[in-house]
């Protein structure tokens, strides 16, 4: 049963993702990834990792994409839909993309992954949040500069200048 | 001891030169005052050393000697100094002390402490009454001439004399040329500036030969010094040791190089064939003519053969000493039947001392060491008296011209450049002996002394034994032709002092010549103390064998440098008395005077000479009478009274046997000749091989900028287009897109990672 | 049912029958997409865009190996958290360089943007 839902969870997101890289529209393009994310939110849920599926969702749809979507509207007037989407060197990012698929499968298949197959934790946000505030206080805090750090330094880059 | 001073005299001189040149050159009276200073203390002194070395016994031998070494000749020093001996001594008795009575009659000749004149011209004599404003010079000058002439006598080495006398060259020619922005209407009289050009030059011809003989002496006895060169084996050596010349087959080497060191003094004294450049050197101030050309500078040529007569007699009949009596006695007669001929005062003079000093050469060819040398110092006191009344009586002609012709006639007539009337022409003065009694009488006495005047005057002594000398070593010939020379000499002497002082003046300047001016008294002192020197001073050489007073006479002189003479080897008693020479010398004397007078009376007096045509006496006499009327200021028309009778070589003689104008030919073709050569060689040698040299250069450069625009340029820029061109092509890599660097960057990253996890471990 | 790579002689990791090789296929092939995207789209949001597929597919590694591993300790959530911090940061700083240049340049093609050229 889980095998089908991987598959169709895999499926979106991979066919999302696809149409990601290769859509004409960039407007389509965010929307894909949009979907895309969800996809991946639905693994993680597959994976026993709740918390991470909704901090997915709340993130990356609900910042990041949006962002996204905000910057594309702001940019809007100078993409042509005519334009071609892809550069000079598409046909050598492909090739190259699949030859490191290539290779990652192989070694991924390959490898004898030391595993155990234990049950995920009930409390596994407890032990999360115990975690980022004890043994990795330090970079909790470090990762709430660099957001810190981020925010001010995107608010001073896109600016207005009407001086 | 005072000798040890010597060095001093010539030093002083020197040293008022220096201080005034570099000093005092404004002011005239002070440059005048440090001259006679220096001139003076060296007379004081010079004095006081010739004194003491007469008193000294055995000088002659034994000279006292003042050097150092000073040249370095390879392994040996040439030493060079001072030497105190008798011949030395009896120079140092008469060079410092004319030089002084000359310089202090400068001073009133120059004008020193008058104004300078309205119309004051630099290197052109002054006005009358006025200040030349070159004075400072002048005495500077004459103080350089007289530590060379000092220098010169006291110089114990021929380079050192040499040294000596080209100073005293440059300072003739300095001299002579001092009025050296003087010109002439006339194209063909000369100008002080080429007449000192003329003077140097001549000299020159001499100096050059002379030079060669001492070159030659030096190789042949290694030294300049009269001690070494004067030992007796030296000497023999030179005289029996020959060299084979062209014409003249083996000769002894003390006969080459006597005959050549004499040559320089044929130029130096004014002989025959060098003697053109005397009487053209009377254009330098009267002075200079005194001191320069009658007292020292010419007598210097006299001196040197007198000091090196060891050489010349060296050869026992030799040619040198043949030739130089020669010469001397030739130059005497040809210069005095010269100066029979001449109008000026000065040139009259001129060729006397030219007359005289052959006197003295051929009294030394024929041996008369003693004689020569006593007529040497007699000749410079009469002769500088001579001179300095002349100038003093052309002073006192200016002044009348000036006084006489300035009243009446316009000023625009008298300019210093124009010559129209010649206060030196003697044809204009006469009656001058009244106007001028000083001048007058110290002149005469001066010409008393060159006529030789029996018994009362120092020429007649010093005279008399010159012909006594050639009578007694049997040169017959050459016994007369000074005898007659004598008579000539008296005769131009007293044609001289009619045409000057006596008869009637023929000249308005001649009527108002006067000796008032205060410059005269600066000039006739020093006259006075030279006319007692020109009676006195034969007074110590009279023979003892001479008749009466003989016996009065300790004939010092003769003791002094006879002792020069018995250094050499030479027996020197005095001459046995004998009658012919000395009646010869009184008929010469006496007789030419007469001569003379009786000539020129009627000239004088302004009459007709006999032989003139009736109208020309009427011409002459009327003119006579007009000048004395008139302000007619031109040459008279009155003839001399010789021209007639001896016709055309009456001319011959005026034109001085056209000497003068057979080496102007000479020398103006060799110059031409020279010219053309040097131009051939210039444009035909010289020129190609600089324009190659250049083209030569050019050439070179330009290969040289081809091979750098070609070779080396093409390598260096080839250089940096190859690396240029290489890093163009590197730098396609740059292409500038974020995503091309990703993916390289991406490529390598993961070949690196696989690379080093599928690395077998 | 899909038949599955065969590894002599090891049992298949499995959690209720997904293979752990599944998720790490599944992220492998997400990577490179996103490396497509990131190396081939002309637009620089594009570019950005196939840069968080990468990063989620780096995530999706990490906790399909906290899932299969051990379970226990917490560190591939912690560590997924940051990575997605880390992406939330980087995009806004991103957007507004892009923001910025489109500003100056008029222009939002990476290409474009080659000054460092040559």
């Amino acid at each position: 049963m889980q095998q089908v839902i991987f598959a169709l969870l895999g499926l979106i997101t991979l066919g999302a993702a696809v149409m990601v890289a290769a859509s004409r529209s960039l407007l389509r393009s965010a929307l894909w990834l949009i979907l895309s994310f969800l996809g991946i939110a639905g693994i993680y849920i597959l994976l026993q990792a709740e918390f991470l599926a909704v901090v997915q969702v709340l993130v990356y749809v609900g910042a990041i994409a949006t962002l996204i979507i905000f910057a594309i509207m702001l940019s809007r007037n100078v993409m042509d839909p005519k334009e071609p989407r892809f550069n000079d060197q598409w046909g050598l990012a492909g090739g190259f993309a699949a030859l490191l698929f290539v290779v990652l499968a192989a070694i991924v298949t390959r490898v004898h992954w030391p595993i155990s197959g234990a049950p995920a934790p009930p409390d596994a946000i407890t032990r999360l949040g115990m975690d980022f505030v004890g043994a990795y206080a330090v970079p909790f805090e470090v990762a709430s500069v660099l957001l810190v750090v981020a925010m001010i330094g995107a608010i001073i880059i896109a600016r207005e200048r009407d001086r | 001891m005072i000798f040890r001073l010597v060095w001093l005299l010539p030093l002083l001189p020197f040293v008022g030169f220096a201080l005034i040149v570099l000093f005092t050159n404004r002011n005239k009276q002070l440059s005048a005052g440090l001259a006679i200073g220096g001139i003076g203390i060296s007379w004081l002194l010079g004095w006081a050393i010739a004194f003491a070395a007469f008193k000294q016994e055995g000088l002659a031998a034994n000279p006292f000697r003042l050097s150092r070494d000073w040249l370095p000749t390879g392994s040996t020093w040439q030493a060079f100094g001072f030497a105190v001996d008798p011949l030395s001594a009896v120079m140092l008795f008469m060079v410092p002390f004319v030089c002084l009575l000359i310089f202090v009659y400068s001073v009133g000749y120059m004008g020193v402490g008058k104004s300078e004149g309205h119309h004051a011209m630099r290197g052109v004599p002054a006005e009358p009454g006025h200040v030349d404003p070159l004075s400072s010079r002048f005495f500077a000058y004459i103080a350089l001439f007289a530590c060379g002439m000092i220098g010169l006598v006291l110089a114990d080495n021929l380079i050192l004399l040499m040294v000596f006398w080209e100073l005293m060259g440059l300072c003739s020619y300095l001299l002579i040329g001092f009025w050296y922005a003087r010109k002439y209407d006339d194209p063909t009289k000369i100008t002080p500036k080429q007449a000192g050009l003329k003077a140097f030059l001549t000299t020159r011809v001499g100096d050059t030969i002379m030079l060669a003989g001492i070159v030659l002496l030096l190789v042949q006895t290694g030294s300049f010094s009269f001690s070494t060169i004067f030992q007796p084996q030296t000497l023999a050596t030179l005289a029996s040791t020959t060299v084979n010349l062209p014409v003249f087959g083996p000769t002894p080497w003390a006969t080459v190089i006597a005959i050549l060191i004499f040559c320089g003094a044929i130029g130096k004294s004014a002989q025959f064939p060098l003697h053109v450049w005397l009487p053209d050197a009377m254009e330098g101030p009267t002075p200079v003519s005194a001191l320069i050309h009658a007292a020292t500078m010419v007598s210097a040529g006299v001196y040197l053969v007198i000091r090196t007569y060891p050489l010349m007699a060296a050869v026992e009949n030799g040619a040198a000493l043949r030739l130089i009596m020669t010469i001397g006695t030739f130059t005497a007669l040809f210069a005095a039947t010269i100066a029979v001929a001449q109008n000026d005062i000065k040139k009259v003079l001129a060729y006397s001392t030219i007359s005289q000093l052959g006197f003295m050469f051929a009294a030394l060819g024929a041996g008369g060491y003693v004689a020569a040398t006593f007529h040497l110092m007699t000749h410079a006191f009469f002769k500088a008296l001579l001179f300095l009344g002349s100038g003093s009586v052309i002073h006192g002609m200016e002044h009348g011209h000036h006084e006489g012709a300035g009243r009446a006639a316009s000023p625009t007539q008298v300019r210093p450049n124009e010559e129209r009337f010649d206060p030196q022409d003697m044809r204009n003065m006469g009656g001058l002996f009244r106007r001028m009694p000083r001048t007058a009488w110290t002149f005469i006495i001066g010409g008393m002394a060159l006529s030789g005047l029996p018994f009362v005057t120092a020429g007649f002594w010093s005279k008399d034994e010159i012909l006594a000398e050639s009578f007694h070593t049997g040169h017959r010939v050459v016994f007369i032709v000074l005898a007659v020379t004598a008579l000539v000499t008296a005769f131009y002497t007293a044609r001289q002092i009619m045409m000057t002082f006596f008869g009637k003046p023929r000249t308005a300047a001649a009527e108002h010549a006067n000796e008032h001016d205060s410059a005269f008294t600066w000039m006739t002192w020093p006259l006075m103390v030279l006319a007692v020197f020109a009676i006195a001073g034969g007074w110590i050489g009279i023979s003892t064998t001479f008749p009466v007073l003989g016996v009065l006479s300790r004939n010092a002189f003769h003791h002094t440098i006879g002792a020069m003479v018995e250094a050499m080897g030479i027996a020197a008693e005095e001459l046995p008395f004998a009658a012919t020479p000395l009646l010869a010398s009184i008929v010469a004397s006496l007789g030419g005077l007469a001569l003379g007078w009786a000539v020129y009376r009627a000239y004088a007096a302004g009459r007709f000479a006999p032989g003139l045509s009736p109208l020309q006496r009427q011409e002459s006499t009327l003119h006579v009478q007009e000048s004395t009327l008139h302000v007619q200021e031109t040459t008279l028309h009155v003839p001399d009274p010789l021209e007639r009778p001896m016709g055309r070589v009456y001319g011959w003689l005026q034109k001085k046997y056209r000497i003068d104008e057979l080496y102007g030919a000479f020398v103006t073709s060799t110059l031409r000749l020279s010219n053309w050569l040097f131009r051939f060689d210039d444009v035909l040698v010289i020129d190609p091989i600089v324009d190659g040299a250049g083209r030569l250069g050019r050439r070179l450069s330009e290969l040289s900028r081809w091979s750098d625009t070609h070779i080396v340029d093409a390598a260096v820029n080839g250089v940096g287009r190859v690396i240029g061109a290489a890093g163009g092509q590197v730098r396609r890599i740059q292409t500038g897109k974020v995503q091309n660097y990703l993916l390289v960057a991406l490529v390598t990253l993961s070949v690196l990672l696989f690379a080093f996890l599928l690395m077998p471990k | 049912m899909i038949p599955l790579p065969a590894v002599e002689g090891l049992p298949l990791p499995t959690v209720e029958g997904v293979p752990l090789t599944w998720y790490l296929l599944l992220a492998a092939g997400l990577f490179c997409i996103g490396i497509v995207a990131a190396l081939a789209r002309r637009n620089a949001i594009g570019v950005l865009m196939g840069i968080e597929l990468m990063l989620n597919a780096v995530n999706i590694n990490l906790i399909a190996f906290w899932r299969y591993g051990v379970t226990s300790v917490m560190t591939g959530q912690v560590f997924a958290v940051f990575v997605i911090t880390v992406a939330a940061a980087e995009a806004a700083v991103g957007l507004a360089l892009i923001i910025g240049v489109y500003r100056q340049r008029r222009t939002v093609t990476v290409e474009d943007l080659d000054l460092m050229k040559g």
